[in-house]
């Protein structure tokens, strides 16, 4: 069951009063009942983009915002039929569990007997029903971003808009919590906006990443093309972690200090950056490996070791292994990379 | 040394209550007794009470009714007002806030003085308990307006209101369902305020009133001026009987209040 609708940013820009520009002109489409997350550091207008589709914003003339086609780009957002969840969540501190969850309705004039089978729904199905009856401030931080999440989707909203919801937890809850809404998600196929600083949360929860920067969207796709795939440097550090490292190509290879390694087809020339993921540089006895380096340190981190490495490139670099595998400081390695795992970078 | 420090300091502390405690008592007890040159050995009576009652009962009325129409009138203003100040802050918030607090600054005969040579000759309004109305809602505003604005500064109002808003609520709804619930501590301590210093208010009412629109202050001291030490005094004794319920209340408030604050 695909409830909600598409969603279209036509030409959208915002600049503040004092004059900077908070989001360059921005074209982009989010198709019914997928979860499009937004990814970036603070100020990058991830959040200023979430709140010109929520109406909490108006943006510069010329920018338009389409549900399902039709433009409500001058409609107040009390009657956008959105549901939004806030990073502080912005419960009711006057009402319970159960009136805040049916607030919306109540403002829709549903009957009494129809929210209440609609509370206890939500209430169920985000798994608060024993809360029914306290009042905001004795709930957790989790119990509050529960009812957030039940008040949003209580009113079945037409595209459900989240800023951060789980960033003002502890690490473990986040984590749970995150499983919890993917299922959600999943199981309502709504149409959902998500905007967060952290790429473990975009890459898990998200049909696809609109990576951005400085007010610009840097990259849009799928969480592996974002990751496997980064158009620049900016991607490719900001998500996950990446040795970037500048070599010499040449002839389908390229060329470091420690040696040199097979280039992907199309091959470069002349000098070059690539990119290359930690998990993707398998390390090896140095004998007949043509790119060596000596390990600077190791540290430990229970499922993996995270290696560093001295001497292959002009910079330090990461690699990782296994668990088990023993290496200590000043071990001298062999460094294998698969051609397709090296990702050459334009900037 | 301790020791000594600690007598010294409950020492003072007495001393200082007992200065302004022993006269405060002293008037009450004048109220009660008959003859007050003769001290308490003439006997005890609640005459003198009830003189003040037959002489006075209006201006008790008065009074009251005059700090329930103050109230009103800066419920219905300084909500709203302080909505604004902490909501919208701009420029002219900020001057209209200094603008707001100047007469506290101001001697209340100059803005009495301000309020007569302006209105004065606006002839019903000039003979009406509403000119001194008017007074006060002047004097008191400020304290309405400061309690609303620190209770709503001190939450993310702005944020809960988006969020009635993005539940279809739109600005009157979110005005009364969110707003005003949330305000409402502050609500509470500056009604409180309001209505004490009303019916405690006297630099402008003094100025303001006619004859026929005296409050319990002005009659106070026109009794002390023109009627006998004990009925003056009996006088003390309804007012303190009048104020002190209110007092109580207001620190009732101001400490339920912070509790919760700790528990939040």
């Amino acid at each position: 069951m695909s409830t909600g609708v598409s969603v279209s940013l036509r030409a959208i820009a915002k600049t503040f009063p004092d004059g900077t520009r908070a989001l360059k002109p921005t074209d982009l489409t989010v198709a019914k009942g997928e979860t499009l997350v937004f990814l970036g550091p603070s100020g990058c207008g991830k959040t200023t983009c979430l709140r010109i589709v929520a109406g909490l914003e108006k943006p510069d003339a010329g920018g338009r915002v389409l549900f399902d086609g039709a433009d409500v780009t001058e409609t107040e957002i009390e009657h956008r039929n959105i549901g939004m969840v806030f990073q502080s969540y912005a419960l009711f501190p006057n009402m319970t569990v159960a009136e805040n969850i049916g607030y919306g309705l109540k403002i829709r004039k549903v009957p009494p007997a129809e929210r209440a089978k609609r509370v206890a729904e939500m209430l169920a199905l985000t798994g608060i029903e024993p809360l029914r009856d306290r009042r905001i401030d004795q709930l957790s931080g989790g119990q509050r971003q529960r009812v957030a999440l039940a008040r949003a989707v209580a009113i079945r909203p037409r595209v459900l808009l989240l800023d951060e919801p789980l960033t003002a937890l502890d690490a473990a809850l986040r984590d749970r919590l995150r499983t919890e809404l993917d299922q959600l998600l999943r199981s309502l196929g709504i149409t959902a906006i998500y905007v967060t600083h952290d790429q473990a949360e975009a890459m898990s929860l998200g049909d696809r990443i609109v990576v951005m920067k400085q007010g610009e969207i840097v990259q849009v796709g799928t969480p592996r093309e974002v990751y496997f795939e980064p158009n620049s440097r900016f991607v490719a550090e900001f998500i996950g972690a990446a040795n970037v490292i500048e070599g010499m190509a040449s002839e389908g290879s390229i060329r470091f200090p420690g040696g040199q390694l097979m280039l992907p087809e199309p091959p470069a020339e002349g000098r070059c950056t690539i990119m290359l993921r930690p998990e993707a540089i398998e390390i090896r006895a140095p004998a007949g490996e043509d790119w060596t380096g000596t390990v600077q340190g190791v540290s430990f981190l229970g499922d993996r070791q995270r290696v560093t490495i001295a001497g292959a490139a002009a910079e330090m670099i990461v690699a990782e292994a296994p668990n088990r595998t023993r290496l200590k400081t000043g071990d001298r390695v062999g460094l294998a990379v698969a051609p397709q795992a090296l990702r050459i970078l334009q900037d | 040394m301790n020791r000594l420090a600690y007598a010294l300091a409950l020492f003072f502390t007495v001393l200082t209550a007992a200065f302004l405690a022993v006269p405060a008592l002293m008037s009450m007890l004048a109220g009660v007794t008959q003859i007050y040159a003769r001290g308490i050995a003439s006997g005890l009576t609640i005459d003198w009470i009830l003189e003040v009652w037959r002489l006075y009962a209006d201006t008790i009325g008065r009074s009251i009714a005059i700090a329930m129409m103050t109230l009103v009138v800066t419920l219905l203003v300084g909500i709203p007002l302080a909505y604004a100040f902490v909501v919208r802050p701009s420029a002219l918030t900020r001057a209209l806030n200094e603008l707001m607090t100047l007469p506290l600054a101001v001697p209340g005969l100059a803005v009495a003085l301000a309020m007569l040579q302006l209105y004065g000759n606006i002839d019903w309004f000039r003979r009406s308990s509403l000119f001194i109305v008017a007074g006060h809602v002047i004097f008191t505003l400020p304290f309405m307006v400061r309690a609303v604005a620190s209770t709503l500064g001190a939450i993310d109002i702005r944020t809960l209101e988006e969020g009635a808003a993005s539940l279809g609520a739109g600005p009157l709804r979110r005005f009364l369902d969110v707003v005003i619930p949330a305000a409402m501590p502050g609500v509470l301590a500056g009604s409180l305020m309001v209505v004490t210093l009303s019916i405690g208010e006297f630099n402008l009412t003094w100025m303001l009133h006619t004859p026929l629109t005296k409050t319990l202050p002005v009659g106070l001291a026109d009794s002390y001026a023109s009627m006998r030490l004990e009925i003056a005094s009996a006088y003390t004794l309804v007012f303190f009987i009048m104020i002190v319920p209110l007092l109580v209340a207001m620190q009732l408030v101001a400490r339920s209040k912070s509790r919760k604050g700790m528990s939040a």
